[in-house]
Order: C-alpha cells, then structure tokens, then sequence
C-alpha cells in the first residue's frame, strides 16, 4: 500500500514537471497600440505580441493578467504576475522596486495640442497639461516644470485625450508612439503635435521582481526575436519605422 | 513594513485631507439645501409633484455614485452646447464636477431620509395643530420638521460616514483630495501596502471624529425621549 501510494505520489511530481513552465505576463490593456482589449475581450497589442513571441523563445506558456496601471508594479511585486510588458520605461526610481530586462523598444516623448494653438515646450508655464499618472510623462512635467505647470494626472492614457478634446487640456504629453497612434483616430481630428520631439533617452523594458534570473532570460529572448526577424514582423504590424 | 515612509508622506496626505473635508462639506451643505424642498414634494398630496422628486431620487440612488461622477465629468463635456454654454468655466473644473455630482448624490440620500423621518410623525400632530389654527407650511415648519430632524439624524450620521468614504471617488477625475494623493505618492515609491494603510487611518479617524459628533448631537437633542436618571428614591 505504502508503495502504491509513493509511486501515485511519484507519477504526480514527474508529470507535473514534464509541463511547460507558465509565465504570468501583467499588462494594463488600456495603453492602444501597445496593449488594448479589443471588441471581443481579447488582449491585443505590441507589447501582447511581443511577450507571445518572447514566450515561444523560451519555450514557456503565457499568460495575460491585466491590471490598472498605477497598480501594476505593486501587482508584480505581490506576485500576481512574473512579470510586466506593458510598455514601461526603465528609470531609476523603477529600479529601485524592480529589476529590468534589456530594452524592448526605444520612446521619446511629445505634446499634442490642437491645431493652430502652436503650443510647445516654451508655452508650458501655467497651462493646464495633461499626462498618465505614474507615467514617465508625468514625472518629467513634474520634475521639470514642478508647481509653474497645472499638471492634471489621469487613471488612463484616454481620459487625458478626453479631456484634451473637451477643452479642459491645453496639451497632453504622452509617448510620441501612443500619441502618434491616437493622432491617426476620428476623435483626434483637429488635434497634431506639437513642439519638438523630447528625447530622454527612454527605454522600454520588462519588469520582474528584483533578483528575478527571469530578467536575464527575457534579455536574451529579446535578442533571440531580434535576431530571426520576429521582432521586424512585429514592429511592421504597428508602424511604418523601427522603434527598437 | 516601512513606517518612516508612512511618516514622510503624512504632510501630503494631510494636504489631500483638507480637500477630501472641503468636498464633503461643500457637498453636504448643498445636498442638504436639495433635500429639504424635494423631501417635501415628496409628500405631496398632489401626484404630479411627487413625481420630479421621486425620479430624481430614483436616478441618484440606482446609481453608482462613480457613474455620475463621469457622467457629470466626462459625459457633459462631450457636448458642443455645454462647452460653449455661461456654466462651462464650472463644468471644466474637476473640483466643481465632483462638488455637483456629491450634492445630487447625498441630496437624494438625504431627502429619502427626511421624507421616512417626516412621514414617522403621527399624522395626528399635523391635524391636531390645523385644528389650533395653524397653516399647513406653519405646521410642518413648527411640529412636523423639528421632530423629523430628530427622527432623521441617526441616519443622516450614516450619511454623512458614506459620503466621506465616497469622496474618494474624486480621484478619478484629476482630484488630489486624500485618496488621488495617496495614489500619486505610490507612483512614486511603489509602497502601496504603507500609503493605502496611512490613507485608511486617516479615513478611520475623520470617519470617528463624525460619528463621535453625530452621538454627541443626538444626545443633546433627544434629551426629552430618554428616561429620567433616577436617583434618590
């Protein structure tokens, strides 16, 4: 009996091993065309096609968990997810609750405005500027401009474009893609950016918990997918230039 | 758990306080001013008055309180006509949106709470002083109203206790009333646990210091109905 129930106990163990290893990837879903629900409920996107392609790399499962984005670093780092591709810049204060992979993709920042209001960088003082809270935008406007800027943060990316078509925004500063991306929508008719591109030599990478061996893993796959072309399939779907 | 966090961030979340105090009471005093004149029409004997109160109340209590916030936010502004309408310098300003939408929400609550306390007063008070003479609007305003306050106010308490609570629905709208503030600060140093545990204590506290005061007056004002302390027999 003893023995019987060791070998049921040994089948158990060695047949849960011969599975593949699951990856639970936390993105937001609201951040278009980097990841977005589309009308079916299905999670689409760069970043999704990204970590499906980096998933097949490494040979493990994925799967998504969605999660609001000022909670999404607090979510990895009480293990909801292994980790987040959900187009997140690698900055320092970041590095001091995550650890990074390398860079899965290169962004600048820019202003959209409406058409004709030649808003730009100079312009900024005390006007009413919109951005994502907890993003890499807000966080430059609030380190560079600090109280002289009516900073209004937003839940998500849209509500700052909603408030920018109904008048109460000046300007919106976004990622140059996301803006770019919104920019080519009916909503944004009568909308263009404006000012120079603001270059702070942003990086997107993937966060993992700290001391997480998954981000030397994922660095690699990066590589992997750069390397065979699956990146530059990718990168075509989105936009007509490289943003790597 | 990292208390000298908790502390650093305490003067910012006190600063989100006062706003989160400020929309509260802005929003009760105007709910309050609402709810009087539709708890009244509420008991109207003509049919077709009681019906405006009555859907009013219907809209703002079947609804969650965050839809109308972004109803009110969000939807009116999508409109051409309220943008270039005399109100839109108000309706721009996140402050007086979530100040709107606070005052419709508890002025529902609060003329519901009213109307039940004024319809609990015997009816036979309201007959008994037409009979001395009294006008209708006199005698509600003199026997009906005062007792209804009394009846009322263990639950308008409660109110009170949800819309400070509710309040913190503001921050989705750009607010940096006490729960915006919290969120703002996680953005930064990712200690969600530490940040949202401080923000409830400091709801805790507004939340006792209210109930604590609500008792205080309840007592005072119901000293009457309350059996006498005996003593020396």
């Amino acid at each position: 009996m003893k023995r019987l129930i060791a070998s049921v106990l040994a089948a158990v163990v060695i047949s849960g091993a011969a599975q593949a290893e699951t990856l639970r990837i936390g993105t937001e879903g609201a951040y278009p065309p980097f990841n977005q629900i589309d009308k079916e409920g299905n999670l689409i996107g760069f970043d999704v096609d990204i970590a499906k392609a980096l998933c097949v790399a490494m040979k493990v499962e994925c799967k998504f968990v969605t999660q609001d984005w000022d909670g999404i670093i607090p979510g990895l780092m009480a293990k909801k997810y292994d980790a987040i591709v959900a187009s997140m810049s690698i900055t320092a204060e970041r590095k001091k609750a995550v650890d990074f992979s390398e860079r899965y993709y290169s962004n600048t920042l820019r202003y959209v405005s409406k058409k004709g209001s030649s808003f730009d960088a100079k312009m900024v003082k005390g006007k009413n500027v919109g951005a994502q809270r907890a993003t890499i935008s807000s966080q430059y406007l609030e380190e560079k401009y600090g109280k002289d800027v009516s900073l209004k943060l937003y839940d998500t990316q849209e509500n700052a474009w909603l408030d920018l078509t109904s008048g109460r925004l000046d300007a919106v500063l976004a990622d140059s893609l996301v803006n770019y991306n919104w920019l080519k929508s009916p909503e944004a008719k009568g909308f263009e950016f404006s000012g120079d591109t603001i270059d702070i030599n942003d990086q997107i990478g993937i966060a993992v918990r700290k001391g997480d061996a998954l981000a030397g893993r994922l660095s690699k796959a990066i590589k992997d997918i750069v390397a065979d072309g699956t990146y530059a399939k990718i990168n075509a779907k989105y936009f007509p230039f490289s943003i790597y | 758990m990292n208390f000298e966090a908790m502390i650093e961030a305490l003067p910012k979340l006190l600063e989100g306080t006062v706003l989160t105090l400020e929309l509260v009471a802005f929003s009760l005093v105007i709910g309050m001013i609402f709810a009087l004149p539709i708890a009244l029409m509420r008991v109207s004997s003509n049919g077709f008055i009681r019906v405006i109160p009555y859907c009013y109340i219907f809209f703002f209590r079947g609804t969650p309180l965050l839809v109308q916030i972004f109803l009110v936010y969000y939807g009116a502004s999508q409109f051409e006509v309220v943008r270039e309408s005399s109100l839109w310098p108000i309706l721009r300003e996140p402050y007086w949106c979530a100040i709107i939408a606070f005052s419709m929400n508890t002025g529902a609550y609060t003329a519901e709470i009213l109307r039940g306390a004024m319809q609990a007063v015997p009816h036979g008070q309201l007959e008994a002083a037409r009979t001395l003479g009294m006008s209708t609007p006199m005698a509600y305003r003199r026997i009906v109203i005062p007792q209804a306050i009394r009846i009322g106010l263990p639950a308008y308490g409660n109110e009170v206790i949800l819309m400070i609570k509710g309040s913190a629905l503001a921050s989705t709208i750009t607010l940096l009333d006490l729960m915006g503030m919290t969120r703002t600060i996680i953005a930064k140093n990712y200690l969600a646990v530490e940040m949202f545990l401080a923000a409830g204590l400091i709801y805790l506290v507004l939340s006792f210091v209210f109930t604590q005061g609500f008792k205080y007056l309840e007592l005072k004002i119901t000293k009457d109905l309350r059996p006498h302390e005996v003593t020396n027999l």
